[in-house]
């Protein structure tokens, strides 16, 4: 008897198992429905207070940096923090099943509408942090500084820059001269930052970049692909790759990304980070946010290589991009 | 006359109640034979009869009582997966329904624009997603058959009886690594090698993904095949041999012909795990909406596509439906694939020839 026929006789029974545990778990599906849409605020679990957040990947790290500190500083509040994404988070919060949703992206009109619709509460936005993107190439490329222009005549669809040369580089590593423009799947918020900055919120991306699922990996990408050009956060700088100076116009001088150059607004990919709230936030939810927005959880926001701000919650879409001027100005910090 | 091997599989001699009745149970169903469909058929009776058997020799009294609830629980177990498959796919397509009065098939079909989140206008293309599955597929198998094949006809015919264990428990362990760590190793050893040996602009493409692709599906197709050939009986073996047949000719002029549903089911099983198969492709081949043009062209599979993108739509949106509406294409590849190899082995009549 081989391994697989000695194993026969328990696929039967595994079979068996599997379809009751089916059955049960869509019986208990519907069961639980009332009770999980109508979470609210705050839940309380055994005298302990739980936040639930979750959303964007970008900002999950500081989520659940802000997280653990609160934590430590609040043993009676425990902040649950997951990621999945941008669209994630928001979705989630019209479904009432989390507290708040981080967002590296402007909730969008229909989202609003239905989470009106949904939970009878207006979200409310929240701009906890600010992120800068960078434009990462391998080290050794003999390129500083680029334009949005040309960013956008490489990623846009229709550009057309395609090789190194184009750039006026000489890519040594790169054989072919293709640029091979690495980015991010299209329900990144990273993804939908980049494209309203450097493409306009009317152009699409060219098709046949090569999109990565996670910010670190645009960057490990990168490193190992000669011919490779990729954008992601602004905090995943590593060995191999290097930052591009970003300029808005071809043959102004670039601008180095960096906290200071995000917050005076001069770094044209800066953007802000947001938490949505269902209504105005009460209770330990409330307590939290401005424990985020207060010096100490800003602290962790500069610790971590975003960069700082403070802010009240604004009207949805109260900023809206100019169209002559594709690059969004970053949200005004208040200090 | 070189010396061979006793022709007779010495592990097969011996054998028990259990084994006789399986037996008879392989020999009515013509397991030596049968095609993918009915090769999984022929599994599930013979798991309930193998089962039965146990208990049965172990406690005979318990048979007797519990021959009824048995019964019904094997019936059960066989009806279970055609209730799976269409219920699976009523879901899938109850999911996707939603936005086929709206979808423009003419573009879904044949447009390579794949844009759903598009400012101007979404744009549901999979032209160039069939394209990629179908191009690392097929490469894939183009390295995995007569790698699979020929490591099976290694491992049932000429390799010495420690060597036979040896291989098949390593076989099956590749077999069992998951496909995140195939993906893994394309992404990161496979990828930066093809770089410097291919002068390629990115090392995951096409290439990467058929090669990661066929080293998964080389287990399955090494052990359904070297069942496929184990299954010929000895008889034919020695009668090729009086004929004066080497081993070679046996294997390509004897075996092949006899085992040929076996093998072309190890085959089909091959192909179902690369046009299935997601994580590791969705790491190894770039992920590119693109049609290529080369072997070095990254690109995106069906499966893939709905790997990254399902997970953020809103549930009940038109990006969503279409997603489904791309699950129920994998079901008619998979469903034609099925269908074109009982053709082939059977004829359009289905006739089996027992």
């Amino acid at each position: 008897m081989t391994a697989k026929s000695a194993l026969r006789p328990f696929l039967c029974v595994i079979n068996t198992v599997c379809l009751a545990a089916v059955l049960s778990v869509s019986l208990l599906g519907t069961g639980c429905k009332p009770s999980a849409s109508k979470t609210g605020e705050a839940g309380s679990a055994g005298g302990k207070k739980v936040i639930r957040v979750e959303g964007s990947d970008t900002m999950i790290n500081l989520a659940q940096a802000w997280a653990e500190a609160y934590h430590k500083k609040h043993p009676d509040v425990s902040v649950q923090v997951s990621g999945g994404g941008s669209g994630v988070g928001i979705a989630s919060l019209i479904a009432g099943v989390v507290d708040m949703a981080n967002a590296s992206r402007d909730m969008e009109e229909k989202e609003f509408k239905r989470a009106e619709a949904e939970q009878g509460k207006k979200p409310v936005e929240h701009t906890v942090a600010l992120d800068a993107l960078a434009v990462y190439v391998k080290k050794d490329i003999p390129l500083e500084a680029i334009s949005l222009e040309e960013l956008a005549e490489i990623y846009g669809d229709g550009g057309k820059i395609t090789k190194w040369s184009q750039l006026n580089v000489k890519n040594e590593g790169c054989g072919s001269d293709d640029i091979t423009r690495v980015g991010r799947q299209n329900n990144s918020g990273t993804y939908a930052y980049f494209r309203e900055v450097v493409l306009g919120k009317q152009r699409d991306y060219k098709l046949g970049s090569v999109d990565q699922s996670g910010s670190k990996d645009v960057v490990t990408l990168v490193s190992r692909t000669p011919c490779a050009i990729g954008y992601s956060g602004m905090g995943y700088l590593a060995g191999d790759v290097k930052w591009l100076k970003i300029s808005r116009k071809k043959g102004e001088p670039g601008v180095e990304p960096g906290i200071a150059s995000a917050l005076d607004g001069t770094y044209p990919l800066a953007r802000p980070l947001y938490i949505y709230t269902l209504g105005e936030a009460t209770g330990a939810a409330k307590d939290y946010l401005d424990w985020i927005k207060s010096e100490e959880g800003q602290k962790i926001v500069a610790d971590l290589g975003y960069v700082p701000v403070t802010s009240e919650p604004k009207a949805p879409n109260a900023e809206a991009a100019p169209k002559s001027e594709p690059a969004a100005p970053a949200a005004e910090p208040a200090k | 006359m070189p010396k061979r091997r006793p022709r007779v599989n010495p592990r097969r001699r011996p054998r028990n109640r259990q084994s006789d009745v399986k037996a008879a149970w392989t020999n009515k169903l013509n397991l030596a034979s049968g095609a993918m469909t009915m090769q999984r058929q022929a599994n599930t009776a013979r798991s309930g009869i193998g089962w039965c058997a146990q208990l049965g020799r172990a406690t005979h009294w318990l048979l007797d009582i519990s021959e009824l609830p048995m019964e019904w629980l094997i019936r059960l177990c066989g009806w279970s997966a055609i209730f799976f498959v269409f219920a699976i796919f009523f879901f899938v397509l109850k999911e996707g329904a939603g936005v086929l009065g709206k979808l423009d098939l003419k573009e879904f079909l044949t447009s390579p624009n794949w844009r759903p989140d598009s400012a101007v206008r979404p744009q549901y293309g999979i032209l160039a997603l069939l394209v990629g599955t179908f191009s690392v597929t097929t490469l894939a198998m183009l390295i995995a058959v007569p790698l699979g094949l020929g490591s099976a006809v290694y491992v049932s015919e000429f390799a010495g009886r420690r060597t036979k264990e040896t291989l098949k428990v390593v076989i099956e362990l590749l077999a069992a690594i998951p496909s995140v760590v195939w993906g893994f190793v394309g992404y990161m050893v496979l990828g930066p090698i093809i770089i410097r040996l291919t002068g390629a602009p990115i090392g995951i493409n096409v290439l990467n993904g058929g090669i990661i692709l066929a080293l998964m599906s080389v287990p399955i197709i090494v052990s359904v095949g070297e069942d496929a050939l184990r299954a010929v009986p000895d008889s034919y073996r020695e009668a090729a041999a009086a004929l004066g047949a080497n081993r070679w000719e046996t294997v390509y002029r004897v075996l092949f012909p006899a085992a040929k549903k076996g093998l072309l089911a190890a085959v089909l099983l091959g192909v179902g795990r690369a046009v299935g198969e997601t994580m590791a492709v969705l790491m190894a081949t770039g992920h590119a909406v693109q049609i290529p043009h080369s072997l070095l062209d990254p690109v995106r599979t069906l499966t893939a596509t709905i790997a990254a993108e399902l997970g953020e739509t809103v549930a009940g949106d038109d990006h969503y439906a279409v997603l489904f509406v791309i699950g129920v294409v994998l079901f008619a590849v998979a469903f034609a694939v099925n269908l074109t190899a009982d053709v082939v082995v059977n004829g359009w009549r289905g006739g089996r020839n027992d």
